[in-house]
């Protein structure tokens, strides 16, 4: 086994150096991850120089260095934010005792299925983006793909550490296994249904960075609050990474209404598709797709999983420690809509079992801004369409409204019903059709942008619109 | 916090597979496929729980027992019988909690006992009927999920990476696996002890690679490569069991008279005497000539007396153990012409071989075995006119004690066929005829050989009864032994009747009673699992468990 130069290879802030334990377990996984990459990561373009950023220390002036990066040798380090001296247990039984610096063995496989969980999606997201570089819109949007796909390789990494240092062999062969299932495989799929869903066009990854990793941005939230101290730690810095992909989905489908509304007031009839571009219809439409499956990622309205996470003091609410007074939840109770004999009552489930719930409507509410912020940029373009963001209970495959039909604005409604609007409120296979025939091919000329997409308001690090944030000569 | 517990009554045992609300049954060929589909809404206590995640209640379990006895009288054709899932993602969660935790204790005893007699049916087809039953799991089997494939005589389980086999009793629960899971473990599967520990203190088990490493399971296949290997598991079982019969014989519901007083069928009563906690349960003898042909007892099918009085004493000794908890002593009566009993036994001895005659000794002997794990005193009482001869004196012999009237003219007899010498062993596998005189061994070949009437004075000098009181002392001695019985600890008779039956040697089935009544009743008990703060009252419920951490 060849010997590796550590710092320089894996940058971190864990003293890897002198961690014998975890060099070995690292060196036997590193490889394995290389071949993952080349075989799952982003097709093509792996030769070619990325203009991309690095972290390679957790501090201001090291978590982004910007510079031209062969993907392969993108290096993916382990960051944890620093370490909070006298950090205390936030919430659940075990409040107020210090958070753990090894594993709890009572909540070892509690924690150890957290991770799991959490770290499956970070390659699996790569795996479902690893077409799209064949028909990026700009240089620019090429660019942003692969700082996804590496940050969240990057992800990868930082989960795979947590179980590679913390949870002795079975940590060691859940790593391993990371790299064994793989996205829509019939065999081996991945754990969650949402990253086993196909992502062939560039308006798919838009609303899925949008509104997929904007889950994983809640979810990492909810564990920075851990009482586990080394996941808390490296939750934290991942959700500065998150909030890259976050504007790339945003700003992406921004620029998709921006210049449908453009060409939907330049056609005679006012269809966007007659001018080349995507109608604001279908745009809703991938908007009401995307959103439901990503609600679906956040478990069982009323559960018992979630109850005892947050019991054993290993997953909180977003921003647990600053938001909320009452950490122990015990008496609390949340309302829940709950479908009964045809209508909706309102429900009080012991609050500590709602977690799931409480965290849902947190997105929401957060998806709700970034919807107004694209209703604005609609009126800017001078359009009159606004996009709705539809209920937590439309098109859910999961909880407590998966067995019945709900309309767009979280009424009950007969499947009969919503069958037949379903082309009305979901892409349509001829939609997806349409969409994807716009994007046979990628534009790579510096500057230039697809006619369905508006160029970026600005460029990245500073650099221009124009710039060559990737080398393809 | 936790849960209010009720009281529960089963109003009925019978189903068919037209009614069934949670599993579907289709036969093809030799092939069975029993497909488990559990219906939230269709729990026995809808209002209680909900039957989430395909997890059971007894109104699913009513349903798995019918479809095995089904199976083997309607579907002797089938060799291989397939359970599976047709949830996606799940095979079975097991039984569900909030039932357990929403029911009364005795009621939780019953119900897993009651489980664990349909499990050892579906291992009793396997062994007897030449039908193999396949766990094909095609999701997660947890708890009582995987119990029920561990009942079965493989194990597949889907290589998805995300499936598993677990039993999270102990760390998610505080309680034991109710249905035999520990016992089949280290004892049938032979799975190594160590590894048994790991496997049921870890919550969410172990996925196909692990599990068959283990020894969980026997084989497992990816989800592309499913179907085909779960076909192939079952053409093999085909292949290794010989062709029985294409034509079954369907068994129609029960006929009987239910009254706040007892139920009447036509070959059996049970009548209640709340007021003294006394049950009698009385089963008469056949009228008419016993078939004399394999073809003349088809003819007859579910209507043969061997069958359906057996059928009869089997669903009303399920009455007596759901709905009259406090009936604390069950009296043995017959009634009938002996001859026509034993008419009825030799003609199905004679048909030794007949898969129809088969199944139907096979059955009394499950229905017999009940009566050995039914947690009541048994006393058989022998009086005039009473028919205690061959497979009804097994009743005699099944009871705790038997009290036989000494009559003038020695009119009252009883009589030891070779239906007492091995058709129908206990769950030791020994016959009650041998486990009676286990201290005096030679006379059960001298019984057996006796074959002729045995009167009262011969039968408790033999030591074939308990006791043999005149007529003089008859009724005094019968109703104060009756009284002094009733008044004592109901814990404590059920503790010391279940000692004293089980004479001799255990073998895997004694153990998963034995270990249910003693170890899961006991846990069951305790505040570590039902107290205020205990693992099965806080489950589901917003906190955690806290534990008295004295080890007992």
């Amino acid at each position: 086994m060849t010997a590796i130069d550590y710092e320089a290879r894996i940058p971190n802030n864990v003293d890897l150096a002198s961690d014998k334990r975890l060099q070995r377990a690292l060196e036997k996984w590193q490889p394995a991850f290389l071949d993952w990459w080349g075989a799952m990561g982003p097709e093509g373009f792996q030769g070619r120089d990325v203009f991309l950023r690095t972290a390679v220390s957790a501090h201001a002036d090291g978590w982004a260095v910007f510079d031209y990066v062969k993907m392969p040798d993108y290096r993916w380090g382990i960051f944890l934010s620093d370490r909070v001296p006298d950090r205390k247990i936030a919430f659940g039984d075990h409040a107020g005792l210090p958070a753990w610096q090894e594993v709890p063995g009572e909540y070892r496989n509690m924690l150890q299925r957290l991770i799991v969980t959490q770290a499956d999606t970070e390659p699996a997201s790569v795996e479902q983006q690893r077409y799209l570089g064949q028909t990026a819109p700009s240089l620019y949007d090429l660019r942003n793909l692969f700082q996804v796909n590496v940050e969240e390789g990057r992800h990868l990494w930082a989960m795979v550490y947590l179980l590679q240092a913390y949870f002795g062999r079975t940590g060691h062969e859940e790593a391993d296994a990371l790299l064994v299932r793989r996205s829509g495989d019939a065999d081996h799929p991945r754990i969650l249904d949402a990253f086993n869903q196909k992502c062939p066009d560039w308006l798919t990854f838009f609303c899925f960075t949008t509104f997929t990793d904007r889950d994983g941005k809640y979810q990492l939230g909810a564990l920075a609050e851990s009482g586990f101290d080394p996941l808390a730690r490296t939750c934290r810095f991942m959700l500065t990474e998150e909030a890259h992909h976050l504007f790339v989905g945003e700003k992406g489908v921004q620029r998709v209404l921006t210049r449908s509304a453009e060409l939907t007031a330049l056609d005679p009839n006012g269809d966007a598709r007659n001018q080349g571009g995507i109608d604001l219809d279908t745009i809703q439409k991938y908007v009401n797709y995307w959103f439901s499956y990503s609600l679906d990622l956040f478990g069982g309205e009323i559960s018992s999983n979630a109850a005892d996470f947050f019991a054993s003091g290993l997953k909180g609410r977003w921003k647990e420690e600053s938001k909320y007074e009452d950490h122990i939840c015990t008496d609390a109770v949340q309302m829940v809509p709950v479908y009964r004999d045809g209508r909706l009552v309102e429900e009080a489930v012991p609050l500590r079992n709602a977690m799931n719930e409480v965290l849902r409507q947190e997105y929401a509410d957060d998806c709700d801004k970034v919807v107004g912020r694209w209703n604005r940029a609609l009126e800017s373009a001078g359009s009159s369409f606004r996009i709705k963001l539809p209920s937590t209970r439309f098109h859910r495959r999961q909880g407590i409204y998966a067995d019945q039909a709900y309309s767009p604005d979280g009424e009950p409604i007969s499947s009969e019903l919503f069958e037949a609007n379903r082309s009305r409120w979901l892409p349509t296979d001829a939609d997806r059709a349409y969409v994807a025939s716009l994007m046979t091919r990628g534009v790579y000329e510096p500057g230039k942008v697809a006619h369905w997409i508006s160029p970026p308001d600005k460029g990245i690090d500073g650099r221009p619109a124009e710039f060559e944030y990737v080398r393809l000569t | 916090m936790g849960s209010v517990t009720r009281e529960q009554r089963i109003a009925s045992f019978e189903t068919h597979p037209d009614r069934y609300h949670h599993w579907k049954l289709t036969i093809d060929g030799p092939v069975a496929s029993l497909a488990m589909s559990v219906d939230p809404a269709f729990g026995q206590r809808a209002d209680d729980y909900e039957l989430k995640l395909n997890s059971y209640d007894m109104g699913v379990d009513i349903e798995l027992h019918d479809a095995v006895e089904r199976l083997r009288f309607e579907h002797p054709e089938v060799r291989a019988v397939v359970v599976t899932s047709a949830v996606a993602r799940i095979f079975c969660a097991g039984a569900n909690i909030k039932m357990l935790a929403t029911s009364m204790h005795g009621f939780k005893v019953n119900f897993c006992k009651y489980t664990n007699e349909t499990r050892l049916g579906i291992e009793d087809a396997t062994r007897t009927a030449g039908q193999t039953w396949i766990a094909a799991l095609n999701g997660t089997a947890s708890g009582g999920g995987y119990e029920l494939a561990l009942a079965c005589d493989e194990i597949y389980l889907i290589d998805d990476g995300n499936s598993a086999v677990s039993l999270p009793e102990v760390p998610l629960l505080g309680v034991l696996p109710g249905t035999g899971g520990l016992t089949r473990l280290v004892d049938k599967r032979k799975v190594r002890r160590d590894v048994a520990d790991v496997f049921c203190t870890k919550a969410e088990g172990f996925r196909a690679r692990d599990a068959k490493r283990m020894r969980l399971v026997d084989g497992s296949f990816s989800r592309s490569g499913w179907e085909a290997g779960v076909q192939q598991v079952a053409a093999a079982a085909v292949a290794r069991s010989p062709a029985r019969a294409s034509q079954g014989v369907p068994l129609p519901p029960l006929e009987v008279v239910d009254s706040p007083t007892g139920r009447a069928y036509k070959y059996v009563t049970s009548v209640i005497n709340a007021e003294d906690r006394v049950a009698h349960l009385t089963v008469r003898a056949p009228e008419g000539a016993a078939p004399g042909s394999a073809e003349a007892l088809r003819a007859e099918g579910a209507q043969t007396w061997s069958l359906r009085a057996f059928r009869e004493l089997e669903d009303a000794l399920l009455h007596l153990r759901f709905n009259h908890a406090e009936i604390g002593v069950i009296l043995l009566h017959t009634q009938g012409d002996p001859a026509a009993v034993l008419a009825h036994d030799a003609a199905l001895a004679d048909l030794a071989g007949d898969w129809f005659a088969d199944e139907i000794r096979s059955f009394q002997g499950r229905v017999l075995r009940r009566i050995d794990n039914t947690a009541r005193t048994f006393f058989a009482l022998i009086e005039p006119g009473s028919c205690f001869v061959g497979t009804l004196f097994e009743l005699v012999l099944a009871a705790d004690r038997s009290y036989m009237l000494q009559d003038d003219d020695g009119a009252v007899s009883v009589q030891v066929t070779a239906a007492s010498a091995g058709g129908f062993p206990m769950d030791t596998g020994a016959t009650r005829l041998a486990v009676h005189f286990a201290g005096e061994p030679a006379k059960v070949g001298e019984v057996l050989a006796m074959g002729a009437p045995i009167n009262a004075a011969d039968a408790e000098e033999i030591g074939l009864v308990t006791f043999a009181p005149d007529e003089i002392d008859w009724d005094d001695e019968v109703r104060i032994a009756i009284e002094e019985r009733a008044s004592m600890s109901p814990d404590a008779l059920t503790g010391m009747e279940q000692n004293l039956r089980f004479v001799g040697l255990e073998t895997c089935d004694t153990k998963i009673f034995g270990r249910l009544s003693a170890w899961q009743n006991w846990i069951f008990q305790r505040p570590n699992a039902v107290g205020d703060s205990g693992a099965l009252t806080l489950y589901g419920f917003p906190e955690r468990p806290r534990f008295d951490w004295r080890r007992t």
